[in-house]
């Protein structure tokens, strides 16, 4: 009787953890969580961001016991993350103080500062590079010290932490919408300075504050947002961004001495820096001015942990749908942005289909047999070869239904 | 690995507010009161919001029972159970008399439960009007307006479209008279149970960060029309085929041996305890 099999679940659940656990310690391989990290920058990146939570070796110890899976991993930071009081909150991070070490514009060739294209896949060809495969370490090492050499740098080796040398080595850039803003060309806007929602702190409420909805789109899950994002760009909700400006670097995280409140930026204490990648995005607009319709541009913001670029645009594009807000598209209504992009929520939810739902799907049988014995009783006085066809279907379908049980 | 954590999971000021949205629940009953629900070592939709509940009330003295469909044995059960056992080391039953605490999901246990007893049910979609609309900012006005045209409009078109309402578990129900409330996937059969009953319930939906509660000797209808009045499942002719219980909630299978369909009480507690009865007489 394969239904009641969920009985004894106690026992189940250890025998099953027992084998979950052979499986991973059967591999033969132990990786140190340090090694995930300097290895795999990008999944850090990515787990971290999903997780809302600065933690590399974490991050890397979660990717190790998830067994590289992404979504376990953000889960485990994240419950671990509802256990940790908050004493403090950051000053606001001002991102045109940026160490950067990458920025472009789509917008405009020549940008003050310039063009800085940096480390980026964006130009590589994507063919498997089969000399890794065979690659030692004397040999990564040499071609470290090579590279080292190519850029004039001094040689080190880079532990995938943030410190305080890494985040000086970018440069300062001037931001440019800002450039934009003095041609006349972008409205100038004021400072928002309203203490920002903090959506893990309170269930979202709608209308959403925009600080809302920023939050929740940086920490959603990675492929939801580019998959809105790309479908608001591709024609459900007619948004074609120009990316104004993307840079990757380092910012700093500075809080108040205990009892200052000004973030006074030569008191505050220095935490550390993160990596951000942010992207500013600008829309063609139809507005009326005066009774005429004329063009003007409006900006989309992303902002994400690490270097995850593509993520960053789709938040942008759809900060910018949802200031549009029209109805008619999926990616405009906020209620159905923010409620499906959080990966956690999602998998949790589909995957509970898989717990046992008999006392629930009793109650269908019985309001479907109900419905169904109300049927014949109607066909019946009506037609008297339409009832025996009725009844024969009837019969085959909850046949049916006996099979799904067993 | 445990000690790692605080009692009970959580941090006490996180404990604290979840217990905040409970009593504002208890104060309005059936009114849906948003919480920061946290992100817990279980999945979201696995049972956090009870889980939130259990966890915020739970105190070193009280004793926890969690059944998930009527058993303590079934997996997502066990593994709650266990969850809450390691953080804060209470006893655990299986005896519905014993438990100060009652976790479950999709069922009321069929021992009557009494005033020194809290009920903390699973949820996963509080909101009984979202097959009608679903955007959570409309719902929300229609409960402040105690605007309930759509739930009873669905109500009318499946009699119109079947003869009869077509709800299986989680038929809505109207509290204290104020608000419609989705009393989370229990069977209609234990809907009733919740009218003016000697304990308090309170509703945790995690994903969906919704509190709400019943508190003891409130109202609750479930939401009918005279002329076809509210129905709960039918169990007429069967009986448990292990204790003999007929007046139970029964799950239905086929018996491999004989190819016919047979019937036991689905709450495992209540059955184990009838037949331990009879056995001792």
């Amino acid at each position: 009787m394969g239904y009641v099999a969920v009985r004894g679940g106690g026992l189940a659940i250890e025998e099953s953890l027992k084998l979950l656990e052979y499986q991973r310690a059967r591999s033969g391989v132990t990786l140190e969580p340090d090694t995930i990290r300097r290895a795999f920058p990008d999944a850090i990146d990515q787990v971290m961001g999903e997780s809302s939570l600065y933690a590399p070796d974490l991050a890397a110890l979660a990717l190790k016991q998830a067994r590289g899976s992404i979504e376990e991993a953000v889960f485990l930071l994240r419950a671990f993350r509802s256990t940790l009081e908050r004493p403090y909150v950051s000053c606001t991070v001002d991102t045109s103080k940026m160490r950067v070490d990458r920025r472009i514009s789509a917008a405009f060739k020549d940008i003050p500062g310039g063009q800085v294209l940096g480390a980026t896949r964006d130009y590589s060809h994507r063919l498997i590079d089969f000399d890794f495969a065979r690659e030692t370490p004397e040999a990564q090492r040499e071609r470290a010290a090579e590279l080292a050499q190519h850029f004039g740098v001094e040689e080190s080796v880079f532990d995938g932490k943030a410190s305080p040398e890494v985040a000086e080595a970018g440069g300062l850039y001037p931001k440019v919408l800002d450039y934009l803003r003095a041609e006349g060309i972008l409205p100038t806007c004021e400072n928002d300075d309203t203490e920002p929602v903090d959506v893990t702190m309170g269930a979202l409420e709608f209308p959403c504050a925009r600080s809302a909805r920023l939050q929740t789109l940086s920490r959603g899950m990675t492929q939801a947002v580019e998959a809105f994002g790309y479908a608001a760009i591709r024609g459900y909700g007619p948004s074609h961004p120009t990316v104004g400006e993307l840079r990757h670097g380092m910012a700093e995280v500075c809080v108040d001495v205990p009892g200052v409140e000004a973030c006074d930026a030569e008191d505050a204490y220095y935490l550390g820096s993160i990596p951000l990648t942010e992207v500013e995005s600008v829309f063609e607009v139809e507005t009326e001015e005066a009774g005429v319709t004329t063009l003007s541009f409006e900006i989309g913001y992303g902002l994400v942990m690490g270097g995850a670029e593509t993520k960053a645009i789709a938040m942008s594009v759809l900060d910018h749908c949802l200031d549009l807000g029209d109805a008619r598209y999926p990616t405009q209504d906020e209620e159905f942005v923010l409620y499906h992009v959080d990966g956690v929520e999602a998998q949790g939810f589909i995957s509970h289909l898989k717990l046992p739902h008999y006392v629930t799907f009793q109650s269908k049988l019985d309001t479907v047999r109900t419905a169904r014995s109300h049927e014949g009783d109607a066909g019946c006085a009506a037609n008297d070869a339409a009832c025996a066809e009725a009844g024969a279907e009837r019969a085959a379908a909850e046949a049916l239904v006996d099979e799904k049980e067993r | 690995m445990e000690q790692m954590y605080n009692f009970a999971f959580f941090d006490e000021a996180s404990k604290r507010e979840i217990r905040r949205a409970i009593f504002k629940g208890i104060a309005i009953p059936g009114y849906q009161v948003p919480f920061a629900s946290r992100e817990m070592p279980i999945g979201r939709g696995w049972g956090t919001g009870g889980l939130q509940v259990t966890l915020a009330i739970i105190g070193a003295d009280d004793v926890l029972k969690v059944i998930d469909q009527g058993c303590d044995e079934s997996v997502n059960a066990v593994n709650i159970k266990k969850l809450v056992a390691a953080t804060t080391d209470v006893e655990v039953t299986e005896d519905t008399g014993e438990a100060t605490i009652i976790q479950s999901r999709h069922r009321i246990p069929e021992q009557p439960l009494t005033e020194d007893q809290i009920l903390v049910l699973q949820v996963p979609t509080p909101e009984p009007l979202r097959d009608f609309e679903p955007s959570e900012a409309k719902t929300r006005v229609l409960h402040a307006e105690a605007d309930y045209t759509g739930a009873w409009l669905g109500l009318f078109d499946q009699i119109v479209k079947f003869g009869s309402t077509t709800t299986g578990a989680d038929h809505p129900c109207l509290v204290n008279g104020r608000y419609v409330m989705a009393p989370s996937p229990i069977p209609r059969f234990d809907t009733l149970k919740l009218n003016d009953s000697d304990n308090l319930t309170i509703l945790g939906a995690g994903r969906e960060k919704k509190i709400y509660a019943v508190p003891p000797h409130t109202r609750v209808e479930p939401l009918d029309f005279e002329d076809y009045p509210f129905r709960v499942e039918s169990f007429e002719g069967r009986a448990c085929r292990l204790c003999g219980a007929t007046d139970v909630y029964l799950d239905e299978f086929v018996d491999e041996a004989t190819g016919k369909t047979v019937y036991q009480c689905n709450d495992t507690a209540w059955c184990a305890k009838r037949r331990a009865e009879k056995g001792g007489e």
